[in-house]
């Protein structure tokens, strides 16, 4: 139990590095040196540092958002095992209650977005309202898919010791395509290339940036936490698929699942740098692409095991 | 067809008195004639003669033509009949006061009141901001949704004001509003003396300066019957192809990153640089500025200069190469570019597009080519010409014309030619003389005009930036695409905002 907790509070305060490995392979296919790895820690400092600016236009809900999806992203983490550890907390059902509470943190940034009535963030919220449906979709279909091969509706039956090992048995190769369906998740729910661009300034080309334009200071320090966290979360989820073994010491499990981490931000890093983004209303197709492969893999798995 | 328009060249210089100076209904005829029958607008403005106020125009055929009226207080507008007339008289109505009956959209163009102190065309209270109190173009429905973006904008651009009507994520209407950097250049330039022309020139737009200058110094040297040598002609070619070729490549790596394909938007800044760079070498000034003055040239270039140069564009023209084609050639790329701001070659037409976005709609005209000037008479420009009109085709003529740029420069740094470096020319210009200059700057087709008074000093000095014609095709291409494919179109075009805005 202390251990799970450990790996919490370090699965978030790794959180930002990570997504700085990003920025470095990107920073490599452009030629550049790039920011130092720890950039996301400064600007998380400098920003819990400043003051928070407020509209008189906005309400209550307004400081709500960047709250509820932190305190929304810190709980999913609970829930997930890394590097084979048991999590924190673990029920029966655990995983519909994750992907409803990340439904619940994206109504409140949405909510946070129209509150301000700028025709931005109301463009954006109308976008990140569209896209995840789909997401939510595929994710589901995985969930049909594990919940047949483990008969259990928790996360921890899918990637806690050895049982990654097991869904691969039951499965094979179709888990491909499962892990495919979850990067293209992965990709869409934490807005980057080719469904949103994390880096443009460009308002009406964004997503998810665009809904979060007028949050500043800490409040927008907890949105930044809060999104590097769930894209630790998934990149968590497919870790612990791609690096199913049970070394017998958890070091050497620790190890093997930080080299899993990397292959999946190194991969990010490599897919935003060698692909322009969809044009908008292509993404749609994209993201679907996903829930295909969720289902080919669903139908290809369940025919075999009857 | 005969036709009672003088037949000009570019930057030659006229007593005035052999502009013909018809009567307005002759003029109004005679111009619709020549514009309608595929004829393009080249100036149209009004200026003050003594207690008269006159108009005049410069058209282009295949020829300059020009003529001048007295100005009415009040006349049936020349857009309703031929469309490219459309901003002109806007900017007339704007500057003179004078009303075109019947104009399809009469609206303000940069937003100040007029200088003969006239009652305001539009009705505009010049006290209030704009865009709080203007009634933009709206569209009425359920599913409408109303964008404003600027004056300020994120990123480092200038000040604009664009209002879009959306259905969802599609555009009906943009509606650009511009005028928030108007200096009052025009009138600027009418009271300072020679000495501060050619900096003021300079600073009129800042990724145009060699343009901008070259264009003022022509004039100048043909008012004052002065001519620059050989070597001054080909230092501002040079000078004019790496502006060229500067904001091409900076422009190109910024659509790229538009479209978050970061490699190369990397690689074009620095190159961007690269080449800036080499207009420092040659002037000291990383825009041009200093380069060009009336009669020639401040800077000469030395065989070692020409060396320095040739050994730095051997080492990039590769890297160019190689940038644009994996810009153009990668296929998520491509799909993004591709039917993306489709501008109809009849409305390209119709709003007189110039320079690469009117190239990229099956309009072959290039200054370069069609009213040579400096070395470009011994130089072989191709057509350039791309059918599609969207996006795809704005960068792809943008960057065949930087690589030809780079094959001139390295034609022209070849030619070992020496020059005398002028420094403060005191030139006097012609009295009651007229003169028009064109050249084909990076957006495209750029002109001043200036007429002189009785004592040689500047009567009128009219610039009309290649951005006066083709804000409006920023616009139509906005027709039904995507709102989030605005910034993309936006920079396809890049146009300039203070060229504009005057």
């Amino acid at each position: 139990m202390i251990k799970s907790i450990i790996l919490w509070a370090l699965a978030i305060l790794l959180a930002p590095f990570f997504s700085a490995v990003i920025l470095k392979v990107k920073a490599f296919f452009g030629g550049r040196k790039g920011s130092p790895l720890l950039i996301n820690y400064y600007t998380l400092i400098k920003l819990f540092k400043k003051g928070s600016v407020y509209s008189t236009s906005t309400t209550p809900v307004f400081k709500m958002g960047p709250i509820v999806s932190m305190a929304a992203s810190a709980i999913i983490l609970l829930f997930i095992p890394i590097a084979g550890q048991n999590p924190v907390i673990s029920f029966n059902g655990d995983i519909i209650f994750i992907l409803y509470l990340l439904g619940l943190a994206r109504f409140f940034t949405i909510a946070a977005a129209m509150d301000t009535a700028s025709p931005f963030e109301g463009m954006g919220a109308a976008r990140e309202a569209y896209f995840p449906i789909i997401c939510e979709a595929t994710m589901f279909m995985i969930l049909i898919l594990f919940y047949r091969l483990s008969g259990e509706l928790t996360l921890s039956a899918y990637l806690s010791g050895d049982q990654p090992l097991s869904l691969w048995h039951g499965a094979g190769s179709p888990l491909l395509f499962v892990i495919f369906a979850l990067f293209i998740v992965l990709l869409t729910e934490n807005s980057r290339v080719p469904v949103d661009d994390p880096a443009t300034h460009l308002e009406l080309t964004m997503i998810h940036e665009v809904m979060v334009l007028d949050h500043s200071g800490p409040d927008l320090g907890l949105i930044e936490l809060g999104s590097f966290c769930k894209l630790f979360f998934y990149s968590t989820f497919i870790a612990g698929l791609i690096s199913p073994f049970d070394l017998g010491h958890p070091l050497m499990n620790a190890a093997l699942f930080g080299a899993a981490l990397f292959v999946i931000y190194i991969s990010v890093g490599i897919t935003e740098s060698v692909m322009a983004r969809y044009r908008m209303d292509r993404v749609p197709k994209f993201v679907l692409t996903s829930f295909a492969l969720a289902l080919f893999a669903t139908i290809i798995t369940l025919e075999f095991m009857k | 067809m005969k036709s009672d328009f003088l037949e000009i060249s570019n930057g030659e210089a006229l007593i005035r008195s052999r502009i013909p100076h018809l009567p307005f209904d002759l003029f109004r005829k005679e111009a619709l004639d020549i514009v309608g029958n595929g004829g393009k607008v080249v100036q149209f403005f009004a200026y003050q003669d003594g207690e008269a106020v006159k108009l005049l125009t410069v058209l282009r055929t295949d020829k300059l033509l020009v003529a001048g009226t007295d100005a009415p207080e009040s006349y049936p507008s020349l857009t309703n009949e031929c469309e490219p007339f459309h901003m002109f008289e806007r900017e007339i109505a704007e500057q003179f006061g004078i009303r075109p009956e019947g104009h399809p959209w009469l609206k303000m163009v940069r937003y100040h009141a007029n200088c003969q102190g006239k009652p305001d065309v539009f009705g505009n209270d010049y006290k209030k901001d704009i865009p709080g109190q203007y009634d933009y173009y709206s569209v009425e429905g359920d599913a409408i949704h109303e964008v404003a973006v600027g004056p300020v904008h994120a990123g480092v651009i200038e000040p604009g004001h664009f209002r879009f009507n959306c259905i969802g994520e599609r555009v009906l209407n943009l509606e650009i509003q511009l005028g928030y950097q108007h200096r009052g250049i025009e009138n600027l330039f009418l009271n300072i003396d020679n000495k501060r022309l050619p900096i003021i020139t300079e600073g009129i737009a800042g990724d145009t300066a060699v343009g901008n200058s070259l264009c003022m110094a022509q004039a100048l040297e043909a008012l004052s019957s002065v001519t620059p040598d050989n070597g001054a002609k080909i230092i501002r070619t040079i000078g004019l192809e790496f502006e060229r070729i500067a904001n091409h490549v900076g422009d190109l790596g910024a659509l790229s990153g538009d479209v978050a394909f970061l490699p190369p938007a990397n690689y074009c800044g620095r190159m961007r640089g690269d080449f800036l760079n080499m207009t420092l070498w040659m002037c000291g000034n990383r825009f041009g500025k200093g380069l060009v003055r009336p009669g020639g040239v401040r800077f000469e270039m030395t065989d070692d200069d020409r060396k320095t140069l040739q050994e730095r564009i051997d080492v990039l023209k590769p890297q160019v190469r190689h940038t644009i084609d994996l810009i153009l050639s990668t296929s998520s790329v491509r799909s993004r570019f591709e039917g993306c701001g489709t501008v109809s070659t009849s409305d390209a037409e119709k709003l007189g597009l110039v320079g690469p976005a009117g190239r990229a709609c099956t309009m072959p005209y290039d200054v370069r080519r069609c009213f040579p000037t400096e070395h470009y008479v011994n130089l072989d420009i191709p057509e350039n010409a791309e059918p599609t009109g969207d996006v795809y085709a704005r960068a792809k003529v943008r960057g065949d014309e930087v690589m030809q740029s780079i094959s001139i420069i390295e034609s022209l740094l070849a030619d070992p030619v020496e020059t005398n470096i002028v420094d403060t020319a005191e030139l006097k210009p012609a009295p009651s003389s007229f003169v028009v200059t064109l050249n084909e700057a990076w957006r495209g087709e750029l002109s001043h005009c200036i007429l002189t008074d009785e004592k040689g000093n500047i009567l009128r000095h009219k610039v009309k930036d290649p951005s006066f014609h083709n804000w409006n095709g920023l616009s139509m291409s906005l027709r039904d695409t995507g709102i989030s494919d605005f910034p993309l179109n936006n920079k396809s075009f890049n146009l300039s905002y203070c060229g504009f805005d005057l």
